[in-house]
């Protein structure tokens, strides 16, 4: 948990004043917040930071992960995204839409006898690459797929 | 209070393929409403789901999940008759339980 907290001093420090104000808003609007969620991860609003977050900068392509996504989605409110991992020792998915506000979607911790796949529907603003991160024996991989979308649905 | 999920648990060999559907509205806090107000922030942040009691998925959302969320996952060695509870808390502190039991091939 220590090593999520720096990474957010890391990041509202070096991303400067724009995220300060919006780390105050939040803090101010008086929103409880789960001890585990990653707070930098889903405020974070590029896709390097996004990574920074997980950890995961410089992950290496795999062809093991498999992204099941709409080439075309008409309607960006809801897209279905599965990801299988054949990867063994799969730990963590990430399902990442790089271009909207807040591209971090989802992160899925795997345990016990849950297996490499994940599917949810999410929210994509612009035609842009849906990333899947996945953790796997301390490593990182990720994949990705190109979404194009007709109507956006973040506003 | 939150509307009940639907749980659906279906046993495929020893692998049970299991679909919840939530109920909640999963606000962007982008959004304005008829008279011209942000809606505020309202999401689901976490979602776990047991095996028997186990964990098996323990997940993190951002408002960038879709309204009315839907997650499918697979638990390896599963048998039917097998427990499957889903907990869900959003940014407001509301949560919900639900528990559903694997249902054999059909």
């Amino acid at each position: 948990m220590s090593t999520l907290r720096r990474n957010f001093l890391k990041l509202t420090g070096g991303t400067g004043a724009l995220a300060v104000a919006w780390a105050a808003g939040l803090i101010a609007s008086g929103q409880a917040r789960a001890a585990t969620w990653n707070k930098s991860g889903f405020e974070a609003k590029t896709l390097a930071d996004v990574m920074k977050s997980l950890g995961a900068t410089g992950a290496t392509e795999s062809k093991d992960i498999i992204i099941t996504a709409p080439d075309i989605a008409e309607n960006g409110a809801v897209v279905p995204v599965a990801v299988t991992s054949k990867l063994p020792g799969t730990q963590q998915i990430s399902i990442v839409a790089e271009k909207n506000p807040f591209p971090l979607a989802a992160t899925f911790d795997v345990s016990g006898g849950g297996d490499g796949y994940v599917s949810a529907r999410i929210k994509m603003g612009q035609t842009s690459n849906v990333w899947a991160v996945v953790k796997a024996d301390g490593k990182y991989y990720t994949a990705k797929k190109e979404v194009k979308i007709t109507v956006g649905g973040c506003g | 209070m939150a509307e009940p999920m639907k749980i659906r648990a279906t046993l495929q060999g020893d692998v049970a393929d299991v679909r919840i559907l939530m109920m909640h509205p999963m606000e962007t806090g982008q959004r304005k409403d008829a008279k011209r107000e942000v809606v505020p922030l309202h999401f689901i942040q976490s979602v776990v789901v047991t095996h028997n009691g186990k964990t098996v998925l323990d997940t993190q959302w951002s408002q960038a999940v879709s309204r009315n969320p839907f997650l499918g996952l697979r638990i390896k060695g599963a048998k039917a008759g097998d427990k499957i509870g889903v907990t869900w808390i959003d940014n407001k502190g509301d949560k919900r339980t639900d528990e559903a039991t694997v249902a054999p091939a059909s």
